[in-house]
């Protein structure tokens, strides 16, 4: 078990800084997925917890106890890679029983927890094969077994699922979701999937440029995201981001709408709306008029991109099936109360809270 | 596949043709050396360059065998080669990792001056390798060829065993780590067994070059019990006449070891080990 303490860590290639003011407590049992572009840093992060890659500055501790200068294999940490990192001439059996075997461990014990590991996970049958007569999904399994087996304190996770197709990701997502049920062990995971991000997490940090930006549990990003990047980050399609300007108690629309909102005040300068919290409406009605442009039939849900004048493409995305065509005219509302407001620096502007 | 199923019979039959072509022109060499071999000495210039003599014998070898001081070139190409293709391969995949592996100040300028010391024609530094070998006490030794050769394929041997290193990825070593091992366990334990096709290819390499290599063995060696195999052919070009039957009877018995050799080495060579080991 462990509760991991990053205080202030930074990271530098020479003179060049990737990463930094990192402060992060990841408590014990806790599922913390670490998302964001590619190159943000979320990788190098987690190396840095593995200690695969050697600390700048800062403090990292696992229960207290310092570990920047402490190799990986004192940290008692298992790591699943994203190549999955099997060792090609060794059986499944003998990749998932390597840490015990270095470590020495009985054989029956290993060959116990090894048997154990292959049970939970599926495995049983392929214990004699080598890794190169696995299917993609096996190998993950496998990945994932040699980190059970160890029974360490604490899983690394490092886009585990990015080498499997869309079905496999799905199933394994759950696998990991019922393995952290059941082990209830600490375990870190980066990922750029927002989906896996949002399905797995307890809090869920998010990293851009080797800051991180928010930090917190999938729906309070979703619902109340700290700055632009985190809104148009967290849901799909994206959230819209519309320039406004502020008047006291509401924002006008570059095409001259207004629209009430009570957090608005001077400083405001856009306004981001969830495709979900469009509402389509008969034209005239809602705040804002424009013309389908696109339609998505996804069964459950349809996207509607629609172009408005004076202020650009929105997406919007409603339950269900929709009759409407591309070309037909319609109005769009926006959800009282689901409309974000950034100030020029992308930070969000809160309601002020009642008294 | 479509534009492959239908390329005509007649470019395969070129292709085949174009390849039949080179394996008969590399090959030939060797056939006119094992046929002069088995050519009895009597009719060697009345029938030297006929495809096939009309009489065929043993003599050549057994004399080469029994009654020359074949057998002790042999031992000592045997143990020069073995020396010298251990050496080299021990440190050249030590440095080889290394600089796969390790970020380390002065590693471009260690790589261009390993590149430099391939650019000089051997017989421009003979006569100061021969001055410090003499200084050293080592003239007429065995240690002094194997020393010498495995300083000058080292650079070679080096980079070839890097870019094995390099073709296994880094994961391995880390996930290796990751479960505990040292740096020095994951090395034996996982790269070193992935490694075994570079470090046969290796040792294939420089145990030929070592076997074949003439000018080095005739300046440092001159005692006849010395010499390796490349100088004691030598001996069979006398004065007068030069021993044509013995002389191939013996470089016949020369390729052996290559040839076991590569036998031995060879499902190292062409076996995949690192399939599987990341996604794919």
């Amino acid at each position: 078990m462990a509760r991991m303490e990053l205080n202030g860590i930074a990271k530098a290639y020479g003179t060049v800084e990737v990463m930094r003011d990192i402060d992060l407590v990841i408590e014990d049992g806790e599922f913390v997925v670490l998302v964001g572009p590619s190159g943000c840093g979320k990788s190098t992060l987690l190396r840095m917890i593995a200690g695969l890659e050697p600390i700048t500055a800062g403090d990292f501790t696992i229960d207290g106890e310092r570990m920047n200068e402490v190799p990986p294999r004192e940290r008692d940490i298992a790591m699943v890679f994203q190549s999955y990192a099997l060792y090609p001439h060794m059986d499944v059996a003998r990749n998932m029983g390597f840490s015990m075997e270095i470590a020495r461990a009985p054989a029956a014990e290993r060959q116990g927890r090894v048997a154990a590991a292959a049970r939970t996970l599926g495995l049983d049958t392929l214990l004699a094969r080598l890794p190169r007569a696995l299917s993609g999904g096996q190998r993950q399994r496998v990945a994932m077994g040699r980190a059970i087996v160890r029974d360490p304190r604490a899983f690394l996770f490092d886009e585990p699922l990015s080498n499997l197709d869309a079905a496999l990701r799905v199933e394994m997502r759950l696998e990991i979701a019922r393995l952290h049920r059941k082990l209830g062990a600490t375990m870190v995971y980066v990922t750029h999937d927002q989906v896996e991000a949002m399905t797995l997490a307890d809090r869920i940090v998010v990293l851009e440029a080797g800051r991180i930006r928010q930090i917190g549990a999938p729906l309070d990003l979703y619902e109340r995201p700290a700055n632009r990047f985190v809104a148009q980050f967290i849901g799909s399609p994206t959230m819209n981001i519309l320039p406004v300007t502020a008047e006291a108690g509401a924002v006008r629309l570059a095409d001259g709408s207004r629209i009430e909102m009570p957090q608005a005040r001077p400083g405001a300068s856009h306004l981001g709306i969830r495709p979900e919290h469009l509402e389509v409406t008969d034209p005239g009605e809602g705040q804002i008029v424009g013309t389908a442009d696109v339609v998505e039939h996804l069964g459950s849900d349809t996207n509607i991109a629609v172009s408005v004048a004076g202020i650009g493409a929105l997406m919007v995305r409603r339950q269900g099936t929709a009759t409407l065509r591309p070309g037909d005219r319609i109005g769009l509302g926006i959800a009282p109360g689901k409309a974000h407001l950034f100030d020029a620096e992308g930070r969000a502007l809160r309601p002020a809270p009642a008294d | 596949m479509a534009s492959i199923r239908r390329t005509p019979a007649l470019l395969t039959a070129l292709k085949y043709a174009a390849l039949a072509g080179y394996v008969g022109f590399a090959l030939f060499p060797l056939y006119w050396l094992v046929k002069i071999a088995l050519t009895p000495e009597r009719v060697i210039f009345s029938e030297g360059t006929q495809l096939w003599p009309s009489a065929v014998t043993l003599e050549n070898f057994r004399t080469v065998l029994f009654h020359s001081d074949f057998l002790a070139f042999f031992s000592n190409s045997l143990m020069v080669s073995l020396g010298t293709a251990a050496a080299t391969t021990l440190i050249a995949a030590a440095s080889g990792y290394a600089f796969s592996r390790f970020r380390f100040s002065g590693k471009r300028l260690i790589i261009a001056v390993m590149l430099v010391t391939q650019m000089f024609p051997l017989l421009m530094i003979i006569a100061p390798i021969y001055k410090i070998v003499a200084a050293i006490g080592l003239l007429n030794s065995l240690t002094s060829l194997i020393v010498v050769y495995t300083a000058f394929n080292i650079p070679f041997a080096t980079f070839l065993m890097q870019s094995f290193f390099d073709a296994i990825p880094k994961d391995l070593e880390e996930a290796a780590m990751m479960d505990g091992c040292t740096r020095f366990q994951a090395l034996r334990k996982v790269i070193v067994p992935l490694t075994l096709p570079g470090l046969g290819a290796t040792l294939g390499f420089v145990f030929t070059a070592a076997w074949s290599e003439l000018l080095f063995a005739l300046m440092l060696i001159n005692s006849n019990d010395r010499m390796t195999f490349p100088v004691g052919l030598l001996t069979f070009v006398s004065k007068f006449s030069v021993d044509w039957g013995q002389m191939m009877a013996a470089g016949v018995l020369a390729l052996v070891p290559s040839c076991l050799f590569f036998i031995f080495i060879q499902r190292y060579l062409v076996q995949g080990l690192t399939t599987g080991a990341v996604k794919g």
